[in-house]
């Protein structure tokens, strides 16, 4: 390798050197672009039947519930059977899957079309299919923003807690204690009694949605957060020891910005996890609420009041309680195996 | 006993009584916020009539001296003051005139899901990937992923209307077997699934290798190592259980006219009772606390590994 003439000179003989060969050259070229945590984990979801055939349900529905409203003839208030100026026609109320109002029948035999009522109508003549599409919008909706104000609560607390550790993790961990003794069930009703009278929304564009609603929210945003709070916590106490952090923490990064761009990002996928299974959740507590008349307000329907409203009707109607039953089975089934599949994909090392 | 397991026990003690006490002057401020007279529903009372009844209920004093009263009355004589719509009856008679029924109700349905649960998740864990396994693994998806008042409506629409079976009122002995069935299939879904999971953990840990590789029988291997380690995360289940149960029973109680402490809840919310809705509360929320307090110790007592923190 040395040059002879020059022993302990440390210049390299050139000659030595020949160009790398087309095979070699190959050797070191990336076979496939490297992958990110989170492109691997959507790789893994994929893969995963069960998870995809869970997903597709749960967009299908929603797109479903948000374009269905706008396209469909009937709306989920109108009663048919009334129209300006005329006493309510009686034949709208109580029809069976796909029959006709006695107007309706007329038109037909003009040769005119009308929309079929696919699931009947209700007591007062509206359209059921679309009320069930419409209250599933609204159990979508009281769900995913009853995850969504836990998420932002319980991330941050939980964050605050695990990274700044000692006497402020020791308070937040004790109120947490008391408030996940707390019955939430028994806290829910009573808050909505009491909301119920205390709350005027009367006027304002909450009116829509009912006290009861808002003091659901309220109560998600009071209690829900601990479990979020304490998992995080937990994440972020054992990240907090990573090298990572000591580096940034020597470098002069502030508190806020550690945990913002360092340790949130590390602990996403549990995150993203525990969100996915708080929506059944949240769907659930709703229509419990629902059966016990602490619901939305009539008449905006959600899949829980509907199938409520139908057990007076239960030995002539059963339709009516199974189809807002068989959606809630549907949505709340899909976002549990979801759930499941997002676990296993994002979270390899529960995978064991 | 260890110092260290005292003063855990002491600890967690201390924080139950606490809860409870949070509770009881959460819920008495709560119930108190509500604007209006709760005697406005009566028909046009004289103001002496009002005064009169005011002063039976002691809502003429100050309002933290009403808490103090309702509180030393609660600690001292199990008190929770008179029914303010069932005239002449305390809220603690119909409390417990309801207990009869919901308890016996929740315990048959909380030992029937516990001894169903443990049993299908360790025979789905032992059979794993076979049919049975899958089958099982759906049917409890399919429990766990509905509410139970649907539940409870489908099992009286096929059992009681269709096939006639079993009455759909829950007032005799043989009426309360639905009940015990709706309220007894989340937790027993709950519970197989969770047995499935931990007993896979315990089979693939090395001590059960280890007792292989000795030549202990599979029996005792099931019934000595594995099932009795993979019970340990089912006790701590059993607090929950207990709180979806006293929920439950107020839906199931509802669809099949039970004469117990549920019912008797919802209907005092509908008639607005606030005495009994606060009574109930407060009573339903101590049972649940004290549940979640013995299933968590006995957890720490039953597994020797858990550290007291």
């Amino acid at each position: 390798m040395l040059n002879k003439n020059k022993p302990f000179s440390l210049h390299l003989n050139p000659d030595l050197f020949t160009p790398a060969t087309d095979a070699e050259k190959e050797y070191i070229t990336t076979m496939r672009p490297s992958t990110t945590f989170f492109k691997d984990g959507v790789k893994r979801l994929l893969k995963n039947k069960v998870a995809t055939i869970s997903l597709f349900v749960i967009i299908l529905v929603t797109v479903a519930c948000i374009i269905l409203p706008y396209v469909w003839p009937y709306s989920y208030d109108q009663m048919l059977g009334q129209t300006k100026g005329r006493p309510m026609d009686r034949s709208y109320n109580n029809l069976a899957p796909f029959e006709y109002g006695k107007t309706e029948l007329k038109k037909i035999e003009n040769g005119e079309t009308i929309f079929p009522h696919i699931f009947g109508t209700d007591a007062h003549g509206r359209d059921y299919f679309i009320r069930v599409v419409y209250g599933t919008r609204i159990s979508l909706a009281v769900g995913f923003f009853a995850s969504i104000i836990v998420l932002i609560i319980g991330l941050t607390i939980g964050s605050i807690a695990g990274y700044f550790g000692g006497k402020v993790d020791l308070v937040i961990m004790r109120i947490v204690d008391i408030i996940y003794s707390l019955p939430d069930t028994l806290v829910i009703i009573l808050l909505s009694v009491v909301l119920g009278e205390v709350l005027k929304v009367e006027g304002t564009i909450l009116e829509k949605i009912g006290s009861n609603i808002i003091s659901m929210f309220i109560v998600f945003g009071l209690l829900y957060w601990v479990s979020m709070a304490r998992m995080i916590r937990g994440q972020i106490l054992s990240l907090r020891e990573q090298e990572y952090v000591l580096s940034a923490q020597s470098t002069g990064a502030k508190g806020s910005w550690i945990i913002r761009k360092h340790l949130l990002p590390n602990c996403i996928s549990v995150v993203i996890i525990s969100t996915a299974l708080q929506i059944p959740n949240a769907i659930f507590t709703e229509s419990f609420l629902s059966f016990l008349g602490l619901g939305v307000n009539a008449p905006m329907p959600s899949l829980g009041s509907l199938a409520s409203d139908a057990l007076n009707g239960i030995y002539s109607y059963p339709h009516r309680l199974i189809a807002p039953a068989i959606v809630i089975c549907l949505i709340v089934l899909s976002l549990n195996l979801f759930g499941d599949g997002l676990r296993d994909a994002f979270d390899p090392k529960l995978n064991a | 006993m260890s110092s260290k397991m005292m003063f855990y026990i002491l600890k967690r003690v201390l924080l139950a009584l606490m809860t409870i006490w949070i509770v009881i002057t959460v819920t008495f401020f709560v119930m108190h916020a509500v604007p209006g007279n709760p005697f406005a529903g009566e028909k046009a009372l004289t103001a002496e009539a009002q005064a009169a009844l005011e002063a039976k209920y002691g809502l003429d004093k100050p309002l933290f001296q009403q808490y103090t009263t309702y509180l030393t009355d609660i600690v001292t004589r199990f008190d929770f003051g008179p029914s303010m719509t069932q005239r002449g009856r305390m809220v603690i008679d119909v409390i417990m005139d309801g207990m009869k029924t919901s308890a016996k109700l929740g315990l048959i349905a909380a030992c029937s899901a516990a001894l169903l649960g443990i049993t299908l998740g360790a025979v789905a864990a032992l059979r794993r990937n076979s049919i049975l396994d899958k089958v099982i693994m759906v049917i409890t998806t399919a429990f766990v992923s509905m509410p139970s008042f649907i539940m409870g409506s489908f099992l009286l629409i096929i059992f009681s209307v269709k096939l006639g079976w079993l009455p759909a009122n829950g007032t005799t002995a043989q009426g309360l077997v639905l009940p015990v069935i709706t309220l007894m299939l989340y937790p027993m879904a709950y519970i197989t699934r969770l047995t499935r999971s931990s007993m896979l953990d315990v089979l693939g840990q090395d001590y059960i290798r280890t007792a292989r590789a000795k030549g202990v029988s599979g029996k005792k291997i099931i019934f000595g190592h594995a099932l009795k380690n993979s019970l340990i995360p089912v006790i701590t289940y059993f607090g929950p259980m207990l709180a979806f149960i006293v929920t439950g029973s107020m839906v199931v109680e509802n669809i099949f006219a039970v004469p117990g402490v549920g019912r008797a809840f919802i209907s005092s919310i509908t008639n607005r009772d606030y005495t009994m809705i606060l009574g109930t509360t407060i009573f339903l929320a101590s049972l649940i606390v004290i549940m979640n307090l013995v299933s968590d110790l006995l957890y720490k007592v039953v597994d020797p590994r858990i550290e007291f923190d």
